[in-house]
């Protein structure tokens, strides 16, 4: 039988974020592209003696994000020491956050196929340090591993989701949408191929049947669960996912638990491939920094920060529909990255301003739909220069569809050779064509527009 | 009377009125150590070469007519805290190549104030222990008597002090490293409050309780020392912002005080030990002072708590020897760092880490309340420092506990993160040095400095000197 199994998947993604200094201590965060070890110092190199000195916006922004993920900030957190070796580790133990996270039970909707809304419960938010990076190579024939300590330190905010995802579907929407966030707040650019996000997926599969013609799942969580980790794209997580779905079925069906364990995900292979076992899983021996004193908020800071958010994605989308009367697929698009958006309601404020003035002005749907056809680049335009544009180019939209497709055609039937030459492949021919149609049209429509059109009746 | 027996002050006097030069001062210092350091091995390295160059920057500025605290004072500085470009071994062979790239706030803060260094000093390796035994570079000597311990894990500072190999030296304290030496070699050592010293460039040993401090030959020397290194550091989010006082100048007027005694601290102490406290006290109560018996907690219950949070530190801390980035391999950790590793390695394991690290943390929380408590009714509360006098050389060789019985009245203070001085109290029937401790609340510096610099007026332990054969 087939869907015996319903996947249970929770996420742990790390952002980087894109402070000017470190998270403990004064060196430059930027690492990508830099002369190794230039960004570097006695704290985030774990030279003798040194401390760490947390660094207050990084902690504002991951509170930040925690708001942004609707979750709870307690008044009191602390930092953590976990313990592990590496050679990219500096002090031998990474400062992170245990059982106090700055953040934690949150949610965040997810919208899904044909608008279908999904609320995945996030069980914390916490603030830590990235390690030193390592690079094999091969210097005179000998082959050497090197350390590079420039982003040894760089903040790190980790969120973690309970297991409520049922498939990559869900997850990738997840992402889409957290990344989304994450720029809005404009705390990282959280870009995955530059490693500004970092996901790991645990994977397990929970049994149903149909009793009685019911479903019935198991309501217990599986007893294991299957760490993935290597992902750097959207598309990978797909892939991950959709490989552990099959490998685990597979050994489900065979009345086997699949083990719990790390896996690492191979992009060339297109599989997964055990990397650590629960038998030899790390004991951290997380215990509290004594370095740093504990983290104490008074309310009123805790206010003042969420009074400082930005708007965000859902709730714009919400006021466009609802305010202006953008359809929600729109508005979505509109709202999709922060600057589109903020183009959008500068632009209607340059309109509301002209409508006072009771100069020419556009309404909503005009603005939505240039905005969106014309794939406006906010950093190219000003608001106030595009009003301009819409309104000059509406306005001569005095000539007639009819008329202009008669003018066209006609020049089309004129030029025979011209057109030959453009539907054999020669794609420049067509702006003669243009050339002929702007004389007879002397200015009235937009050459694009006219370039267009002519496409058409050339298809 | 020769210049190696005057006090910073009177030193200082002797320079800015250039009765002597610092470029002298420092090399009859210099000539001193060379004399007799084979002796005690207070030294892990000497800085001689940079000790006259200090020297000379300090009389061209005395020539300028410009003054600094410290202004070509000749100190020494525990080899626990980092010193550009001078070799820092914290008395390990894991660091003894490692020379740091900057200055531990503390050194930077005593250069900015004018001193001359003559060098590091020996320790007990990453201050580990209570005698200097644990030192890879040898055992410091006691200058009272060879043959015995000079106590630890600042050791070397307490030898050169006590001996005049220095004008007076750094030394830090997890618990009892600064008083105990200083108890033992017959010298004043302050334990400042933790937090109230910065940390930064400081080998760490147990984070939650290092506390740098002064050990000098008087009461006044340590108040001058402290208000160089006392404040809130940019460096060390542990340390306080709670202001600096001028210590030095809070020594004059006789403040009354009620000094809180508790009758566990003398149970735990040799008997001998336990009088020679309490004529000290008896003294304090003709100048006036109100004694006050309080009852505080066993001091043996601190040994536990100390134990596991220091040793649970120590095995992170510990962790970035890795031999990678500079130093040598975990093969050059002594036995007494690597039973420490394996010990905090097993308290901070999970399944270990309630029943040991969280219960410590939580006794750890009731020993504070205690004190708390006590200092509600008292000012300051006086004890014996370490239970008995300065053993002999080999005593800790088969007792890795050694450390931990040794400091067990000076540990339930620094489990609290209070302040404390040791005071030299008079000499046992062997003519060893005894000292007493006067413990003060967070940030009390102040009172506990007053009180000491009253006693030491009337008592003057300090001119008291080893004869050094």
């Amino acid at each position: 039988m087939k869907n015996k199994y319903i996947p249970v998947i929770g996420l742990e993604v790390h952002v980087e974020l894109k402070t000017k200094s470190k998270m403990f201590c004064g060196c430059d965060a930027s690492y990508f592209g830099e002369e190794p070890n230039s960004h570097t110092c006695p704290v985030c190199l774990g030279l003798p003696g040194a401390l760490p000195v947390p660094n207050k916006k990084a902690i504002e922004w991951c509170l930040k994000i925690g708001m942004a993920l609707n979750c709870k900030i307690p008044l009191v957190s602390k930092f953590d020491r976990k313990n592990y070796f590496y050679p990219d580790l500096a002090k031998g133990y990474q400062i992170s956050q245990y059982d106090q996270p700055f953040a934690e039970n949150g949610w965040i909707e997810l919208t899904l196929k044909d608008e279908k809304k999904k609320k995945v419960r996030i069980r914390r938010v916490h603030m830590e340090e990235d390690t030193g990076k390592l690079l094999h190579e091969t210097i005179n024939g000998e082959k050497v591993s090197l350390i590079d300590f420039n982003r040894s330190g760089v903040p790190l905010v980790e969120i973690v989701t309970e297991p409520d995802f049922e498939s990559a579907e869900e997850v990738k929407a997840y992402l889409k949408k957290l990344q989304q966030i994450i720029r809005y707040l404009e705390v990282s650019d959280a870009d995955m191929e530059k490693g500004q996000m970092r996901l790991e997926p645990n994977i397990s599969l929970r049994e149903f049947r149909i009793q009685n013609s019911e479903f019935r799942i198991d309501e217990n969580l599986p007893s294991y669960k299957v760490e993935v980790k290597n992902i750097n794209s959207f598309n990978f997580v797909e892939d991950a996912i959709e490989f552990e779905i099959k490998r685990q079925s597979k050994i489900l069906d065979e009345g086997k638990l699949p083990t719990q364990e790390t896996r690492g995900w191979n992009e060339d292979r297109k599989e997964s491939v055990s990397q650590r076992s629960k038998e030899d899983a790390m004991d951290y021996r997380y215990f509290p920094e004594p370095d740093i004193p504990p983290i104490k908020w008074k309310q009123e800071q805790v206010d003042n920060l969420k009074s400082q958010m930005p708007e965000l994605p859902d709730v714009k989308i919400e006021r466009y529909v609802k305010d202006y009367g953008v359809t929600y697929y729109n508005a979505e698009i509109i709202a999709r990255e922060k600057k589109l958006a903020e183009f959008f309601e500068k632009t209607i404020e340059v309109c509301e301003e002209l409508k006072n003035k009771k100069e020419n002005s556009l309404d909503y749907k005009t603005i939505t739909n240039w905005i969106i056809n014309k794939k406006i680049d906010p950093e190219k335009i000003l608001p106030a220069e595009f009003v301009t544009e819409i309104l000059k180019a509406t306005k001569v939209e005095g000539i007639d569809e009819a008329e202009l497709e008669s003018i066209l055609k006609k020049i089309i039937d004129g030029n025979e050779k011209v057109v030959n030459d453009y539907k054999s492949g020669k794609e420049n021919a067509i702006m003669f064509l243009v050339g002929q149609a702007m004389r007879e049209l002397k200015g009235k429509v937009k050459a694009d527009e006219v370039k267009e059109k002519l496409q058409d009746l050339l298809k | 009377m020769e210049l190696h027996d005057l006090t910073i002050t009177q030193t200082k006097k002797a320079l800015l009125d250039r009765e002597i030069s610092a470029v002298e001062l420092t090399k009859l210092y210099i000539e001193r150590i060379k004399s007799l350091d084979e002796k005690f091995n207070s030294f892990v390295t000497t800085t001689f070469d940079k000790a006259l160059e200090l020297a000379r920057e300090a009389d061209n500025k005395i020539t300028q007519g410009m003054n600094l605290p410290l202004l070509g004072m000749p100190l020494a500085i525990k080899d626990n805290f980092c010193t550009q470009e001078i070799r820092t071994t914290a008395s390990s062979f894991v660091l003894e190549d490692f020379i740091p790239t900057y200055n531990s706030t503390v050194a930077q803060k005593l250069f900015d104030a004018g001193i001359v260094l003559l060098g590091k000093t020996n320790m007990d390796a990453w201050a580990h222990g209570s005698s200097t035994e644990t030192s890879d570079f040898g055992s410091t000597k006691n200058p009272w008597d060879l043959t015995r311990l000079p106590g630890g894990s600042s050791g070397g500072s307490a030898a050169a002090v006590a001996s005049d190999e220095v004008l007076a030296a750094i030394g830090s304290e997890t618990a009892g490293s600064v008083r105990g030496p200083a108890s033992w070699c017959g010298i004043v050592g302050l334990k400042p409050t933790y937090g109230r010293v910065s940390r930064f460039g400081v080998v760490a040993m147990g984070s939650s309780l290092d506390s740098p401090g002064p050990m000098t030959k008087t009461v006044e020397d340590a108040a001058l020392l402290l208000e160089v290194l006392a404040g809130k550091d940019p460096k060390d989010a542990t340390t306080s912002d709670h202001p600096v006082k001028k210590y030095s100048q809070g020594l004059k007027d006789k403040k009354m005080m009620t000094i809180g005694i508790s009758d566990e601290y003398f149970e735990n102490a040799e008997k001998e030990i336990g009088e020679k406290v309490n004529e000290a006290i008896k003294l304090l109560e003709k100048l006036g002072h109100k004694i006050k018996k309080i009852k505080l907690f066993n001091p043996k219950y601190a040994i536990d708590v100390y134990t596991i949070l220091m040793r649970s530190e120590v095995s992170s801390n510990l962790a970035r020897y890795d031999g990678i980035r500079y130093g040598f391999g975990r093969d050059r950790f002594g036995e007494e760092a690597k039973r420490r590793i394996m010990l905090g390695t097993y308290t901070l394991s999970s399944g270990y880490y309630d029943a040991y690290y969280k219960k410590a943390q939580k006794v750890r929380t009731l020993i504070i309340e205690d004190f708390k408590n006590a200092f509600k009714e008292v000012d300051v509360i006086i004890g014996p420092t370490l239970p008995s006098v300065a053993p002999k050389i080999g005593s800790t060789a088969n007792n890795p506990m050694f450390g931990e019985m040794a400091d067990i009245l000076v540990e339930p203070s620094s489990i609290a993160g209070l302040c404390g001085i040791n005071m030299p109290v008079g000499f046992d029937s062997q003519s060893l040095p005894v000292g007493m401790q006067i413990i003060g609340n967070q940030f009390a510096e102040e009172t506990i400095l007053n009180l000491a610099y009253q006693y030491e007026k009337e008592t003057q332990f300090w001119r008291e000197k080893p004869k050094i054969k």
